[in-house]
């Protein structure tokens, strides 16, 4: 899968937390993961199986006391993040790689008018003048379709509708022109009008910009419109990855395929096909009680006495595409 | 934009106005049910107190009147900030208060500053320096403050900084019989008002310096700080520019709340470093059943609170963006 246009690559990072008895768990499990110019990467599995974690992970915002890396390499174009010291890792932050969190609501601050909240990003990174940075940040928030930006500049956050919100927090993330972004569920706390705005700016700006684009959902509609590949994540671990197409058309983990199972097709829908929705049953097993074997295999259909003594290691189909299942596949 | 706040300022001591009056009101008949009159301590202290010369007291002063004349002429005079004569000391009640509200203001201004600035210093740097021997300190520190008495705290500080040191004057504010102008004035002032108005704060401190940690901590975990931290902000802009002022907020909200309390603890504070403010004279009254007096000093207070209050109002209003718009919404 290497390729020379790879932006980001991740080996085998792992990130340990402790819980309430102070003990060390694994929230991300031995991941890999390439992202390529251009290219948006979709990270799905249901809450709770580690996907913010990992992109918390990338950009090293856990908080040292109850988070600590295990192991694996994050390279930025060579070079491993995860060496870095701290004030090396803040150029880092907000420049070569920038993130949007999921609530548009909470993720500005209230005090502070959005156009000092961009600008504060331009600053702390390039070494301009305000009128510079004031100039830039406007561009920035036409950029991202604000109407007005001059009069919005000194509008605080509750002058502002969710959508609204939610581009003044791309524009913090797109503000030094970054080569990541990392997307952690953009668009979930806002409607659906809104939602299909919001990722098509993204899209838009992704191919203007040339980043490469981590797209953190569990909405497989989302992932069918804007991702060309995707990695399914499950109790921390990366179960399968695809490009788009093969995922959905055949899909290989028992996991991948309940997921895809409990989306109404949009076909289906369509053609006013009413299906009952499959239901994964069961829960994601808490982390911190993970067993040896594969996290799945108390939900799975497929399961058997193997699958409960090792855990299956992740293994390649095709030079792009894999699967951890023993039984997957063949 | 100070249109609009000045605006609001006013509305807001207008909606202050009925708590006055109905503090006033309140003040006027607790007072009355205290057991004895002025005529009867004055007689006393006269060492006469034949029918004949209370009679003769209480005519003079209106106290032989039924209560709701008494009212109603208290109330005509209270619109036109008369409040009457205060027969202990011979003198116009107004001209006594406005002699003394200057030093009362000036006690609780400071006590305020002093308990708002340390305690949202002494609080930010117990949820920064979270689960260290500073913060562990400091959160120690801020429970025995709060647990122990005013008047005792103001005793030792008398004891360890007046008497051992002589860093300090023990009471006054200012130097008996000094000729000090201009800053030297202000100075000795200045230098006599440390004792009182540190321990007058150091409850307050203690409230706020908790309240602050608390705050502070909630903050530092919210969403947009962590959208500070991933446009790689440094921890000190994260807390400088983005934490405290949000963290500041209920601590304002708190002492907005605790003006009236303070200017209860100011009574104490007041007697025991001899600060010749309000608190010192209603003590006073209180005990000479001076009840013109001690009306017209809770008719001050009660404009006091509701000024400071004002006040409060518009740092919050300054701090917090969002406020203006609810006042602007009140409005239609
Ligand atoms: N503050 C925390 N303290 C302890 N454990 C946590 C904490 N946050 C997350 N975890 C653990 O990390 C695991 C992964 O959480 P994460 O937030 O990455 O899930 P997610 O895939 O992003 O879910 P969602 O779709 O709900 O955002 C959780 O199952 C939980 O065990
Ligand atoms: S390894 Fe076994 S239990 Fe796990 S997903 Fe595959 S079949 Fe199911
Ligand atoms: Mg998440």
């Amino acid at each position: 899968m290497m390729n020379s246009t790879n932006l980001l690559t991740i080996e085998g990072l792992s990130t340990e937390f402790r819980s309430s008895h102070k003990q060390w768990f694994p929230v991300v499990n031995r991941i890999d993961l390439q992202v390529t110019v251009g290219e948006t990467l979709a990270v799905v599995g249901e809450s709770g199986c580690g996907k913010s974690m990992l992109a918390h992970s990338i950009l090293r915002l856990l908080p040292r006391r109850i988070a600590r890396n295990a192991g694996g390499r994050v390279l930025l174009e060579g070079r491993d993040l995860l060496a870095l010291s701290e004030d090396e890792m803040r150029g880092v932050r907000g420049k070569d790689i920038s993130m949007i969190f999921q609530e548009p609501m909470t993720s500005l601050n209230p005090l502070m008018t959005v156009g000092q909240q961009i600008a504060e990003s331009i600053l702390e990174h390039e070494h301009c003048s305000v009128q510079v940075a004031a100039r830039r940040t406007l561009d920035l928030m036409e950029l991202v379709g604000i109407p007005e930006p001059r009069a919005r500049f000194h509008q605080y956050p509750h002058h502002l509708s969710g959508g609204m919100r939610q581009r003044i927090v791309i524009a913090i993330a797109l503000a030094c022109r970054p080569k990541v972004l990392i997307a952690d569920e953009p668009t979930t706390a806002l409607d659906v009008t809104i939602q299909a705005q919001v990722l098509e700016l993204i899209d838009k700006l992704k191919r203007e910009l040339g980043m490469g684009v981590i797209l953190i959902t569990h909405d497989l509609g989302v992932v069918a419109e804007w991702a060309q590949r995707i990695m399914v994540m499950y109790a921390g671990r990366k179960v399968e990855e695809a490009d788009a197409e093969t995922f959905f058309t055949s899909p290989r983990h028992p996991y991948s395929r309940a997921l895809l199972a409990s989306v109404p097709r949009p076909n289906d829908v369509m053609n006013g096909v009413v299906k009952p929705l499959a239901e994964i049953t069961g829960t994601v097993p808490p982390l911190d009680r993970l067993g040896g074997g594969c996290a799945f295999a108390d939900r799975c259909t497929m399961g058997t006495d193997a699958c409960r003594s090792n855990s299956p290691a992740f293994r390649l189909l095709t030079p792009s595409s894999g699967v951890a299942c023993i039984h997957a596949g063949n | 934009m100070w249109s609009s706040r000045a605006r609001y300022v006013l509305n807001r001591l207008i909606h202050g106005l009925p708590i006055i009056f109905a503090i006033v009101i309140a003040n006027f008949f607790l007072i009355r049910l205290a057991p004895g009159d002025a005529a009867q301590v004055l007689a006393g202290e006269a060492g006469a107190a034949s029918e004949e010369y209370m009679r003769q007291i209480r005519q003079q002063f209106g106290l032989d009147q039924p209560l709701y004349i008494q009212f109603i002429s208290y109330m005509k005079n209270i619109l036109m900030f008369d409040m009457g004569y205060s027969f202990r000391h011979g003198r116009e009640v107004s001209s006594l208060i406005f002699e003394r509200v200057g030093a009362t203001a000036l006690l609780m201004f400071a006590s305020m500053v002093i308990s708002v600035g340390v305690g949202v210093l002494l609080g930010a740097l117990a949820a920064i320096k979270d689960r260290t021997i500073l913060s562990n300190v400091i959160v120690i520190f801020s429970i025995v403050s709060y647990a122990t008495p005013l008047f005792w705290v103001g005793l030792m500080l008398i004891i360890v900084f007046s008497i051992h040191l002589g860093w300090f004057p023990t009471s006054g504010i200012a130097t008996v019989g000094s000729t000090m102008t201009g800053w030297q004035y202000a100075l000795d002032i200045a230098h006599h008002l440390v004792l009182p108005a540190v321990t007058l704060s150091f409850f307050y401190m203690a409230l706020y310096t908790r309240l602050m940690r608390a705050s502070m901590l909630e903050t530092l975990g919210l969403d947009f700080i962590k959208t500070a931290r991933a446009k790689g902000l440094s921890d000190r802009k994260i807390v400088s520019r983005h934490a405290l002022r949000n963290a500041i907020l209920p601590v304002l909200t708190m002492a907005g709340v605790q003006v009236s309390s303070m200017l209860g603890g100011s009574v104490i504070i007041e007697s025991v470093f001899g600060w010749p403010g309000l608190g010192l004279l209603a003590f006073e009254s209180l005990f000479a059943r001076d009840l013109n007096l001690l009306l017209g000093i809770f008719f001050l207070s009660s404009i006091l609170v509701v000024v400071t209050n004002a006040i409060v109002d518009v740092v919050y209003t300054i701090v917090d963006p969002r406020i203006e718009l609810k006042g602007k919404l009140a409005h239609g």
